[in-house]
């Protein structure tokens, strides 16, 4: 039965083992050149399993110890998960031990399978979303094990390989801004982040930009709902 | 090892990672129960949040760049609007994100 699902997942996590892979070892190569040692990737890919705040983090890592805004920092870059849960609720009922797994792997990619593909008529759903969630954190794993191994290997000049960072977030604003109507919470977002890192600088930027980017999306939430509404 | 700060430090920004995340991911199961749907609020801020947060990361990741003195950002505007242009043209992850960061290496390396 389990064999039997595991053969029916893999092919649907195809996609995410070349991205996962590539990412993955972009992030473990990144953590390498930043000095850190391959246990540092393998150990946060495998407790967090979160690409975007797993970058974030070496960036953390190296900063002063803040413990608050990294907490906070979290819920906000994490934050999304909540909708997954909300939207998997259902799908999740009455799997027992199974079900705990899989909502700790649950990250976008993973969701994105599970919540949209159903298991064949004569697989074990449950097993089925269980080995999408394993086979996809482990390709995240495997990537950034090896990057952080191979990391030291590399003699070309790694100089600007932390623009891996920047390139993937570029990326994932532009696919929000494709897929959304309303682009005011994009706005919001970079320029509420450009206004306090002039006044506050690079060290202390952060909390204040999350503080404006909640309170402005509370300001102004009848405004946004409403171009939902008349666009839709 | 980099970094400023000591090996317990670490383990409790990385901790403090991990409980973040877990709490995102398991608070729907002890909150919600099935039938109920979440306050209107909560679904508003999930669904317009995202784009926020990834239009604050995009400038955090610039945070170091000096933009008043020596190249003005320069390579690194040049190497967003690439990634920028490619992904709107091809639309492929992998290739958008790659192009991006060598043209920013071949760039401080050979240009800047």
């Amino acid at each position: 039965m389990k064999l039997k699902a595991l053969k029916a997942a893999f092919p649907h996590t195809l996609p995410i083992l070349a991205g996962f892979s590539f990412l993955g070892l972009a992030y473990g190569i990144y953590m390498n050149v930043s000095g850190f040692s391959f246990l540092y990737p393998m150990l946060m890919s495998v407790l967090i399993f979160g690409g975007s705040l797993e970058f974030v983090a070496v960036e953390m890592l190296l900063s002063p110890f803040a413990p608050l805004q990294v907490f906070l920092m979290t819920l906000l870059i994490q934050t999304r998960h909540l909708f997954y849960g909300i939207s998997m609720l259902s799908k999740l009922k009455g799997l027992r031990f199974k079900k705990y797994y899989i909502i700790f792997g649950m990250c976008d990619e993973t969701f994105s399978i599970i919540y949209s593909v159903d298991a064949p008529k004569d697989v074990d759903r449950g097993w089925f979303m269980f080995f999408v969630t394993l086979l996809n954190h482990f390709y995240w794993v495997l990537g950034s094990t090896v990057g952080g191994l191979v990391g030291s290997l590399i003699t070309v000049n790694t100089d600007g390989i932390s623009f891996v960072m920047t390139a993937m977030f570029v990326v994932i604003f532009l696919e929000q801004w494709i897929k959304e109507k309303n682009h005011a919470s994009a706005v919001m977002g970079l320029l509420s982040a450009a206004v306090c890192l002039c006044i506050f600088g690079a060290n202390a930027f952060l909390l204040p930009t999350m503080a404006v980017i909640i309170l402005l999306l509370a300001m102004f939430q009848k405004p946004i709902q409403r171009t939902e509404v008349q666009l839709s | 090892m980099s970094g400023t700060m000591t090996f317990y430090e670490q383990i409790i920004t990385i901790g403090l990672c991990v409980l973040g995340t877990v709490i995102t991911r398991f608070l729907p199961f002890a909150v919600f129960k099935e039938s109920k749907t979440p306050p209107q609020f909560i679904n508003y801020i999930g669904k317009y949040l995202p784009s926020a947060v990834f239009g604050m990361l995009v400038i955090y990741c610039l945070k170091d760049v000096s933009f008043l003195s020596g190249w003005h950002g320069l390579p690194e505007l040049i190497a967003i609007a690439l990634t920028a242009a490619l992904h709107l043209w091809r639309r492929n992850m992998l290739l958008s994100v790659s192009a991006g960061t060598i043209s920013y290496m071949l760039l401080i390396h050979f240009v800047f």
